[in-house]
């Protein structure tokens, strides 16, 4: 029994020595980079709670198969945490080879959160991949910033994401949707019961909070520092405020809310909710043609601008398979693969590429993509508001959970 | 014949040392994994996690617990919902089994309860939901009536109390406590125990629980304890069906361990301590209430009451056990109509259209699922199968059955919460450096199947006449031959049985798959949860149907087989 306590012991102190080992990876050497990774399995960490997605995952690994000889598995999530969450516990016991996750999906506070612990694949590397030229750098800052964090090339862009709102036409009327927080607030008074969000820390609910507040806050450049512990209360105020209102006329008054967008996304279809809101524009869509929502179903977004942010992948430091992930996160932002992930056919995802970068017939091809009847086209998609520093959300999200799921 | 020849000697000592070594091996499965992954919990809470910089020990994680708002709340949720959910399953099964002991309603409920038992939680919780939400079949089959064409705003699922979740739990408990009760039935004289209470003019039920009921407690208490544990301690029933406004403690250790923010993992871990404690607690609370029980009943056997008239409380006890099974049977047609939904809109009591779409999207990507989930389960269980019979070999070998710290032993890793040992074994399992990520699994799933398979095996081989035993030996067989030869042949459908039960336990088992495989070893458990996260509930048909189909078919093959095997012979028929 001792020995195996000092076993345990020596296991844990193993993650003393653990840092990150010089990397002998240069990633400018492309042909080197394809004949290192012919034969490697790529573990790509990804949410796996959406069908379309999990089907769009397996095409990639099909041309990933047959292109380069590289076999891509997704390891399904139901949050992205649990990856990082293997890396830690992997640094941890000291594994700094080897490592079980080569690919994840990830932005915002997991990627903060990595880059800060050291357990992303060092130096940067998503510059350097050849369909790096492609990707629109000078329209979607996102791109380069994720959650006012630099991302130093340590992520590569997948996807774009812009906070829109769906309703169904048969049952709410068109003129009364509202075109702000504060009118939104004034339409759930008119129909209690008929609005709500997920609960923090769920990504989507969360996010409204951003939202409203980044609307009613006095000034929004504070929103891009770290929160200053000394004006928070005050700064938040006029948040929780509306959210108290909100809340007497909120779906089941506020005292139960959604999951995560899906669920809203399924009362939305079953007429408890009227108005939902997703991070893709072409969820609607989606959905409808799935048989999941009514093909009555509309978006609209807010003519003063919503939250907007970019989507990534990232390779961890310990990576099995850092060559095959690399081909994979370039193939990622490919045109062909970036082509078919916008399409809603498939997913529906907005793409990261700029339209005046690409060759003429990639252009011509994403210029003829059939968005859907309940996507809104790129330039009706509203001004874009910037995701404030993570530092917010974390507090944000404590402060809702003290003052709302307490059990008080 | 008596003179021993070598080769019956030889296969005497064969039996005598595999009997032995299994018996070893089985008390390591019990106890090693189960300390070593409380180790691995206890040393991050007091603050030693060197890789996320925990150099120190101390108590400062139990401080900032504390203060984390609504802790109280989800510790008073867990422990109440545990405990009720516990007291009606027991309460029930007992005032049933008081009513119908002995009765042929008993007997054919026995047959509508047993596959409730493979039905995993999460799919019984799902089935549950889609029956009673706002949007759900009770209030559409009303709907008509009541003039709705829109969802009732009301707070039924998830609600603050966490009745739904109790509600849930007892689904799966009750059948549960019911069946393990029945096991102990052989050991009290039911006939004769009902006519002397009858001569004497008891109710029925009075009777039961003044005469019988005490001993068969006795012999189910630790399923009850286990019952216990796991109701204090549940994630995914948790998640479907209770509140989240806070949620049970147990759901935000798991939120605390996949927080982004890495710190929090010390957090969890200190509050695996505190679940430890809620479970103890729970546990220890149980105790007092068996005794005060069992003073009671004491008491009024004392004064004599008859209870004579008890037809009330027998209609009431028969209509909770019979909503119970149409409560998850018809839960479960609703996941199958789901399943093959198309647009299927309120109030429509029926999809609009049909479709396959969705089973077709999941069956190419099932296979390897199967694959996994059939090698573990069956690779498990027939380890714990060699081992339960070496272990019982052992028992008839010396005569001791090891009583009541044996059947402690056998309960253990089923009495302490799964949450707060696995992390720290999947913390040993990375450290380890081992790459047989299988075998780990194959280990772990045992640490859970083998009690089942235990204790569902040991009954029979217990009441096995041992004169057969004697009979080979007399006529000069070995230890080895009169095993293979008489005792497993006349235990086919018993070891059958442990066979389909420790499958359909390892089919349904969600945490261990996802720490220990790591995510590279997917289960059809792991992708029907992943899955349940995007809330589609075509999908989660799909897979909850998957994950109850798989169990149904070990438990067919366990009565089919032995129906072909004894066809000639007339004795081995039930």
């Amino acid at each position: 029994m001792r020995s195996i306590t000092k076993f345990l012991a020596a296991t844990l102190v193993a993650g003393l020595t653990a840092a990150a080992q010089a990397s002998d990876l240069d990633v400018s050497d492309w042909t080197k980079i394809e004949k290192a990774a012919a034969d490697q399995t790529v573990y790509f960490n990804a949410w796996g709670g959406s069908e379309n997605i999990n089907a769009y995952l397996e095409w990639v690994g099909g041309e990933m198969q047959r292109r380069y000889n590289v076999k891509v598995t997704q390891v399904k999530l139901d949050d992205t945490a649990s990856a990082v969450s293997k890396v830690v516990a992997e640094k941890a016991a000291g594994k700094n080879e080897g490592g079980s996750v080569d690919l994840i999906w990830i932005n915002g506070e997991n990627f903060a959160s990595m880059k800060r612990q050291g357990l992303l694949l060092t130096p940067g590397w998503a510059s350097s991949l050849p369909n790096w030229n492609y990707v629109d750098v000078e329209n979607q800052p996102t791109t380069l910033t994720d959650f006012t964090e630099a991302t130093d090339g340590l992520e590569s862009p997948w996807g774009g994401a812009k906070m829109v709102f769906f309703y169904d036409g048969a049952r709410t009327d068109k003129a009364g949707l509202p075109d702000n927080a504060a009118q939104l607030l004034e339409w759930a008074k008119r129909n209690p019961g008929r609005f709500s969000y997920p609960a923090p820390p769920d990504f989507i609910g969360s996010s409204f909070l951003k939202q409203v507040l980044s609307e009613v806050i006095d000034d929004r450049a504070k929103l891009l520092e770290p929160v200053a512990e000394v004006n928070f209360e005050r700064n938040v105020e006029p948040l929780f405020a509306y959210l108290d209102e909100l809340h007497k006329v909120a779906w089941r008054s506020g005292k139960a809310f959604p999951l995560n967008y899906p669920d809203m996304k399924q009362k939305l279809g079953d007429g408890e909710l009227d108005i939902i809101f997703a991070f893709n524009p072409a969820e609607a869509s989606s959905a409808i043609a799935a048989g999941e929502l009514p093909d009555t179903v509309r978006s609209f977004t807010f003519s003063s601008g919503t939250l907007g942010n970019t989507h990534f992948v990232a390779i961890p430091y310990n990576a099995n398979a850092r060559e095959g992930a690399l081909l994979v996160a370039n193939f990622l932002i490919s045109p062909e693969a970036q082509l078919r992930k916008q399409n809603p056919q498939y997913w529906g995802d907005p793409t990261v590429l700029s339209m005046t970068k690409l060759p003429d017939a990639d252009r011509g091809a994403f210029q003829a993509l059939d968005l859907g009847v309940a996507t809104l086209t790129p330039d009706k998609l509203g001004p874009v508001i910037s995701e404030p520093h993570a530092s917010w959300m974390e507090r944000i999200e404590t402060e809702w959970r003290r003052r709302y799921a307490s059990g008080n | 014949m008596t003179r021993i020849q070598p080769n019956s000697l030889k296969g005497s000592r064969a039996v005598a040392v595999y009997a032995r070594s299994a018996t070893l091996l089985t008390v390591a499965l019990l106890t090693l994994p189960l300390t070593l992954g409380l180790l691995g919990t206890i040393l991050p809470a007091l603050g030693y996690l060197p890789a996320l910089g925990g150099h120190e020990f101390g108590l400062d994680q139990f401080e900032a617990l504390l203060v984390v708002p609504g802790l109280k709340a989800s510790v008073l949720l867990s422990l109440v919902s545990g405990f009720a959910a516990t007291a009606i399953s027991v309460a029930v099964t007992a005032l049933f089994l008081a009513a119908f002991a002995g009765t042929r309603v008993l007997s054919r409920l026995q047959h509508a309860l047993s596959p409730l038992l493979a039905i995993p939680h999460a799919a019984a919780a799902f089935g549950l939901a889609f029956l009673i939400a706002p949007s759900g079949y009770l209030i559409r089959l009303a709907a008509p009536f009541a003039g709705i064409d829109r969802p009732p705003d009301l707070l039924i699922l998830h609600d603050p109390l966490g009745i739904s979740m109790t509600a849930g739990l007892v689904l799966k408990e009750m059948p549960f406590l019911f069946l393990v009760s029945l096991a102990a039935f052989p050991q009290v004289d039911i006939p004769a125990s009902r006519q002397l209470a009858a001569s004497l003019g008891y109710g029925r039920i009075a009777g039961f629980l003044f005469l019988l009921w005490p001993g068969i407690y006795r012999q189910i208490r630790f399923a009850v304890y286990a019952v216990l544990a796991y109701s204090s301690s549940v994630v995914d029933v948790a998640l479907i069906l209770g509140p989240n406004l806070p949620g049970t403690l147990a759901t935000r250790l798991l939120e605390w361990m996949n927080d982004p923010d890495l710190s929090a993992r010390f957090l969890a871990s200190a509050g695996a301590i505190v679940q430890l404690g809620v479970t103890a607690t729970a546990l220890l609370s149980w105790y007092a209430v068996e005794r005060i029980g069992g003073a009671m009943l004491a008491a009024l056997r004392d004064r004599g009451h008859r209870f004579r008239n008890d037809r009330t409380l027998r209609i009431a006890a028969a209509s909770a056990v019979i909503i119970t099974c149409a409560t998850v049977f018809s839960g479960i047609a609703i996941l199958f109509l789901w399943s093959v939904a198309g647009s299927w809109q309120f109030p429509y009591l029926l999809p609009q259209e049909l479709t396959l779409r969705t089973w077709q999207n999941a069956l190419p990507r099932i296979v390897t699922l199967l694959v996994t989930t059939l090698t573990a389960g069956a690779i498990s269980t027939l380890i714990a199968l060699l081992l339960t019979i070496g272990c019982l070999e052992r028992e008839t070998e010396t005569g001791q059955s090891g009583g009541q710290n044996a059947l402690l032993l056998l309960y253990l890793p089923l009495m302490v919460p799964q949450i707060t040992f696995l992390f720290g074994l999947q913390l040993l399992f990375i450290g380890s450096g081992t790459s047989h990520r299988f075998a780990a699994l194959i280990l772990v799933h045992l640490v859970f199947v083998l009690p089942y398979v235990f204790l569902s095996l040991s009954d029979a081989w217990r009441q096995f006449d041992r004169r057969y035993d004697v009979l080979a030996v007399a006529i000069g067989r070995s230890r080895l031959s009169a095993l293979l030869a008489i005792r497993l042949p006349m235990l086919t459908r018993a070891i059958l049985t442990a066979f389909a039960v420790g499958f359909a336990v390892s089919v349904g088992q969600y945490l261990p798959t996802v720490l220990i495989g790591e995510g590279r070893l997917q289960t059809i458990t792991t992708e029907a949860v992943a899955l349940a996260s995007g809330g589609n509930r075509r999908v989660i048909g799909v897979y909850a149907l998957l994950q109850t189909l798989l169990p149904f078919i070990a438990f067919a093959f366990a009565s089919l087989v032995p129906a072909l095997l004894y066809r000639n012979r007339r004795a081995m028929q039930v």
